[in-house]
Formats: C-alpha cells, structure tokens, sequence
C-alpha cells in the first residue's frame, strides 16, 4: 500500500474501515464487496476489497483495458487492446477461461441487454464491431469517423451510441439496420457515455473541450453543456473521459485527466458541487454499490484513489499496477 | 535517379483511397482540393539522404500524411456535408515552380500544403495572394514567421526557435547547464546556432566553449574533424551540436572524450514528432501512417498531416467563408485541431505559427515534452516555445 504525500486526508488504515463501514450505512450488512482493476501494462486485473486492499491478481490477455459483468454477474469480460481479443474471467475461479477474438485494438465496448451481444470500439480499423458471445463470431461492423471510443447502447437494444474522437461527432447506430443513422456533433475529442438512468440525457465527454456535452436522447441535439473549470489551472489542463451516474439520477461524477481531479456535478442543474483531487490523469471512474465511494484510476500515477462521495475527499490512494484502466466494482 | 522514381506507386495507392472516400460520401458534399506542393528535386528528398535519415529530417514526400488527414477528417466532414480531395502538385525544380502554382491558381486549389525551402515558401506566397490559405509543413527558418510573414501563411512545423527552446528548456529542467557547442560552418548550421544561443540565454544555459568542426578525414584538421580533440574540455555537462545536415553529429554520441551526453542534432533531439510517441492517441495515428505509407511518421509528416485536419476543422465550421476569412478566422486563435500530443491546438495571433508541445527524443523514443513541467508563461505556457507576441517582428495580418 502506498499513500501520495499531495494528496490530502490519507487516514489510518483502521480509521478507514471505520469510516468506510460508517458508509456503508448504518444497520446495513457490510456486503463482501470487490473492486477490479484492468492494468494496461501487466496484463492483469488486479482484485481489492473494499477499502482497497488489494487481495488477488488475474492474469487476462494483453493490454486489458475496459471492463463489464455478464447480466448475471459470474463473467467478467475484458477488452484487451494489444492481443485483440474479449478475456472472459469467471468470477468464482477468478481465472481468464475463455477469450472472443476481436478486430485491431479494441477499446470500450457495451453489452446488449440480453448480454449476447457485445459491441466494441474498434480503434484501429475505425468501426463499431458486434460479436456474439456465445459462438464467438463476428455478426457486422459499422464504420465511424476516426478512433471510435465510448460505446452505450440503449436499453432497449435497438441503438448504439458511439463516439469518435478525430471526427468530434457521436454516431447513433440502428442495430437492425447495421448502419449509422445520425451523426451529432459535439465537443473536441469526444471519449465516454453515461445514460441518465431515466434514459433522457445522454452525457459525453468533451477531452479537447474541457466539457460534457449533454444530449437529448429524443431530439438528438446538444441540449446543455457542462464546463469544467478549476482555480488554478487552465482549460487545456483539464481533460474529462470517464463519467457515471447515481441511480437516483442526481448526480454524476466527471473524472478531468489531466486536471487530476474528478467533479461532482448536480445533474438537474447541470452545476459542478466540487472537485476533488485524485491522481495523476485521473480516467476511470465506479461507485459502489451504496454509492458512498468512488473508485478513480489514475493512469500515469499508477494508482486508485478511493473518494468518499458523501464529504467530497480522497481517503485514500493505493498502488494499482502499470496503467491502470477501468475498475467495477461487485457486491 | 529522382524522387519521381518513388512518385509513381504513392500516386496509385492514393488514387485508391480517394476512389473510397468519394463512395463514402456521395456525390452531394462539397468537394475542396489541397495540395500538397513539392519539388521534385529537392535535396533535401534526395533518395540518398532519405535512406541516412537523421533525426528531425524528413524520411520521404508528405502526399501519404495529407492523405491520412483526409481520411481521418472524412467522417466527420461528411457530417457537415463537406469532402476534401488530397491532390499532388510537384515542379521539376525551382524554375518549374511559377507554372505549378498558376496552374493551381487556375483550378482554384484553395489549400495549400508546402513542403518547399524556405526561399520558395516565400514565392507560392505571392502567387497565392489572397486566394488561398497556405500551410508550411517543412520548412523550420524563423524569418519566415518574422519579417518574411505573410497574412495567408501559416505554419504548422515548429520553427527553428521553437525546436531551441524545447531543448534548452530540458537541459535547465535537468540542471545540465554548461554546454559544449560544436558548430558547423553552412549558413544552415549558423542559423540553427543563432537558435540555440538565443534559447540557452533565455533559459540560463551557459556556453562554455563554441568550437567549430568540419567533416574531414585530412590529419592536418585533426583538431576540426576528431571528437575527441574536439571534446577534451573539462567542465562541460552537454556537447550541443549545430549541425543542419546531421553527418558530423551521428558520428558524435559516445564518441566523445569524456562521458557527456550529445544534444541538438544528434543524441537529444527536439522534434515534432515521434513514431514511438505513445499518449494521447499517438500509436493509432503513427499505425495509420504507417499502414499508408510504409514507413514511420516524421516531424513533416506529423506537420502536412495536421495542416490537413485544420482545413477539415475549416470546413466543418466555416466552409462558406473565403481565404482571407478563414485565415483571420485561425489567426483568431478559435479554431482548434487535435494533434494528438495532448492538447488541442490553435495558432497564433501574431504569425501564423501552430502552438504545439514537442518532444524531446533521444532518437529511440520520447524522454520529455516542452514545455517542461514549472516552465510559467502568463496566459499560455505553449507560447514559452518560440517567438512570443511581444517578440515578433511579423506585420502582416489577414
């Protein structure tokens, strides 16, 4: 375990059990919780219990990057960037068993509702790629505008929404229909997506423009943008990529790469609460599942910073492999 | 044999791509030519000196690079129902040159990529007018940003200052502080040392000896040719070497008397691009390059490509408005281009001049990028490298 000196509210390790257990939520069973971790370049997720411990490693294909459960929690899929492939880790053994094989440098991908499907960035070949899970064959592609990145697909499964950083555009893909049926243009180097749970915004990151574009998922047009700012620092200092949601649909968090920070943001008002200091180019975000800590991969400080969401601090920062990418977190 | 001998083949693959890209997007986008001008006997892309390729020199023509903007900008273009078509325009050599460019004056080629010497940027200037905007991908001379601006020229390969302070600010980074200087003794070489003194006085690197050097294998130049006689000096921490032509300075790293590093033209290199450069999206451009053309993206070609996604960023936003208008437009600092080097890009106010991080390489990777970390400017720290606003010496203005 390693803690930043910069970093502020580094606490003992038995005060953060108690603060943490104190999140968790009073009367509430402490649910045995795990958070993974894909490290782009040891080729592992790393596993920690909840405060951050780190318990176990999983060695998984190469340059492992973004990460999903299958619907019923007992696989973990894994994009692998370098080996071009879909790692599939079953939870219980916690051992890579299968693996899908995927088109050049894949990145982000999203699940169909059913969890059949998957839907991959394919950077490197500039398509959005559909595979089914089952037979691990590709079923189409679809092209986009340079270096796809972020991939959401609706909850009905009938769309996908897929960004593309070199051509500032999101794409809206018909799944039945195989092709890209809109294009919306938003920020500088779009990355990620969150969906608002009640499905009516959909928010991207802005990397170039230091904002979160929100769209309508109706109209499809930009409806509000969030700008980022910190004192201090200047525009082209803060970053955004990855961004997730409370389920009640109050709130979102916003990690600013660069800046090291994450923001909260009120999603009504569309205002930023606060930032919070992270690690150095702070990308992946996940919440628990009481929502009371976040967990911030930090990719070129090689760690994870735990925040407690409730006082908006660090707690804690802990050592987390060679570029850390995405962490999720189960209980 | 000429650079033509290697033109025929680019010719056919970039035919090819642009047969795709008009499928792709239909015949209802507006349709806009760059084009990428050239010599074809340029010495600077003699096949032979191609083949040494020195660091920071250009490893082939840049037609490949643009090519790649468009490409990467067509989606994205397509959107705003825009198209752009990469079209190659090389004179035999300089004389041949005046009736290039009237030909692209008469087929209303409204982008053009340079990838001239210096004294000719200078001449599609003025056969473009203000009927064109003009991108200067090769050519690094600071008087081409000062008093030879021009209000339709913009420049998207550092300049000659820009490379010089990115390197002394590495040194003063590291607290390497006493250098060696071996000059060369071409007008190029007293120009790049002009650079280099003028960087080490701003960021407080002293010269403690300038020794010129020679290519020579005669033993009564000994003193001249020899690195080690050249380098017997005691108290110095880095041997900088001017040398534009890069021969002498290859044979330097390791070769001298006391264990000191190489920097400038050999060993630590300031460059604007580098095929190893692995953030911000750097191995998916360097990949696509690569798949294009066969071979590793320079400094020129990281250049030609990203004067290309300007005019897709034009286009996208102000494709209605004229030359001039466009060119106020990046001179206004509001449109911006990913280089993939971190942040977004824009151009300066005053000249022209693409503000751009750079690399620090040591040949085989990237070790550091300037502006280094603690260097202050006080509205934008990429203008820490290069002629500043108070420091120019350009009037022209769109």
């Amino acid at each position: 375990m390693r803690s930043t000196p910069h970093r502020p509210s580094v606490f003992h390790p038995l005060a953060l059990a108690a603060v943490l257990t104190g999140l968790l939520g009073s009367g509430a069973v402490a649910h045995a919780q795990t958070v993974y971790v894909s490290s782009e370049k040891d080729h592992k997720v790393f596993v920690f219990d909840a405060n951050g411990k780190q318990t176990g490693a999983i060695d998984v294909c190469k340059r492992p990057r973004h990460m999903m459960f299958s619907p019923d929690k007992a696989r973990l899929y894994v994009s692998c960037g370098d080996s071009n492939q879909l790692g599939v880790v079953d939870r219980s053994s916690a051992k890579m068993v299968d693996t899908v094989p995927l088109g050049d440098s894949p990145e982000i991908f999203d699940l169909s509702p059913d969890g059949k499907v998957a839907y991959v960035s394919i950077e490197d070949e500039n398509v959005m790629a559909a595979y089914d899970l089952a037979t691990k064959k590709p079923l189409f592609e679809v092209k986009t505008g340079g270096e796809p990145e972020g991939i959401l697909v609706t909850r009905d499964g009938k769309f996908a929404y897929v960004t593309s950083e070199e051509a500032n555009l999101v794409h809206l893909v018909d799944v039945a229909a195989k092709k890209v049926v809109k294009d919306i243009k938003v920020g500088n180097r779009p990355r990620r997506f969150a969906m608002s749970p009640d499905g009516k915004e959909l928010w991207v990151t802005n990397e170039l423009s230091a904002n979160v574009s929100v769209l309508d998922t109706t109209t499809h047009q930009v409806k509000a943008t969030i700008d980022f700012k910190i004192q201090g620092l200047r525009q082209a200092d803060i970053t955004p990529v990855g961004v997730v949601m409370t389920r009640d649909g109050k709130t979102a968090w916003v990690s600013l790469g660069k800046a090291n920070h994450v923001a909260e943001v009120d999603m009504a008002t569309k205002q930023v609460r606060r930032t919070v200091l992270a690690g150095k180019r702070a990308w992946g975000l996940a919440l628990n599942k009481a929502e009371s800590v976040l967990y911030v991969t930090n990719g070129l400080s090689d760690d994870m910073t735990l925040v407690d969401t409730r006082q908006g601090k660090a707690i804690r920062t802990v050592a987390a492999g060679r570029v850390p990418h995405t962490p999720v977190v189960l209980e | 044999m000429s650079a033509r001998a290697t033109g025929t083949p680019i010719a056919g693959r970039v035919g090819v791509a642009l047969a795709l890209s008009a499928w792709l997007t239909g015949a209802a986008a507006a349709t806009h030519m760059v084009a990428v001008v050239s010599l074809d006997d340029d010495p600077r892309h003699d096949p032979r000196r191609l083949e040494r390729g020195y660091p920071g020199h250009p490893r082939g023509p840049l037609l490949h690079a643009a090519q790649l903007g468009a490409n990467d900008s067509e989606v994205g273009l397509r959107a705003a129902g825009q198209q752009l078509q990469v079209r190659e325009a090389t004179a035999r050599d300089a004389s041949d040159l005046p009736r290039l460019l009237q030909q692209l004056r008469n087929d209303k080629v409204t982008y053009w990529v340079l990838d001239l010497p210096a004294p000719l940027v200078t001449q599609a200037v003025q056969a473009a007018g203000s009927n064109a905007v003009l991108f200067n991908a090769s050519a690094t001379a600071d008087a081409l940003r000062g008093t030879g601006c021009a209000a339709q020229l913009f420049h998207t390969h550092p300049s000659q200052h820009m490379l010089q302070d990115a390197l002394a600010q590495y040194l003063a980074a590291r607290n390497w502080r006493n250098a060696l200087v071996l000059q060369g003794p071409s007008a190029e070489d007293a120009a790049l040392g002009e650079s280099w003194q003028r960087a080490a006085k701003r960021y407080g690197v002293k010269v403690t000896a300038t020794k010129p050097f020679k290519l020579s294998g005669d033993p009564r130049e000994r003193d001249l040719a020899n690195p080690r006689l050249l380098t017997t000096d005691r108290n110095h921490d880095v041997v900088a070497v001017m040398d534009a032509d890069g021969e002498f300075a290859r044979t330097l790293p390791y070769a001298t008397q006391w264990p000191r590093p190489v920097v400038g033209a050999n060993g630590l290199v300031p460059l604007a691009w580098h095929p190893q450069w692995e953030r911000n999206g750097g191995p998916q451009v360097n990949r696509r390059f690569a798949k294009l053309a066969d071979r590793h993206m320079t400094g020129q070609d990281w250049a030609a490509w990203v004067a290309v996604k300007t005019v897709a960023s034009l286009l996208r936003d102000h494709a209605k408005a004229t030359p001039v208008e466009q060119a106020r437009l990046l001179r206004s600092g509001q449109v911006f281009v990913d280089g993939a080097k971190g942040p977004r890009l824009s151009y300066r106010a005053w000249d022209g001049q693409l503000r751009q991080p750079l690399f620090l390489s040591h040949v085989d990777g990237v070790v550091g990028t300037a502006p280094l970390d603690g260097v202050l400017h006080p509205t934008e720290v990429l203008d820490t490298l290069g002629v500043d606003e108070k420091e120019t010496a350009c009037k022209a203005k769109p």
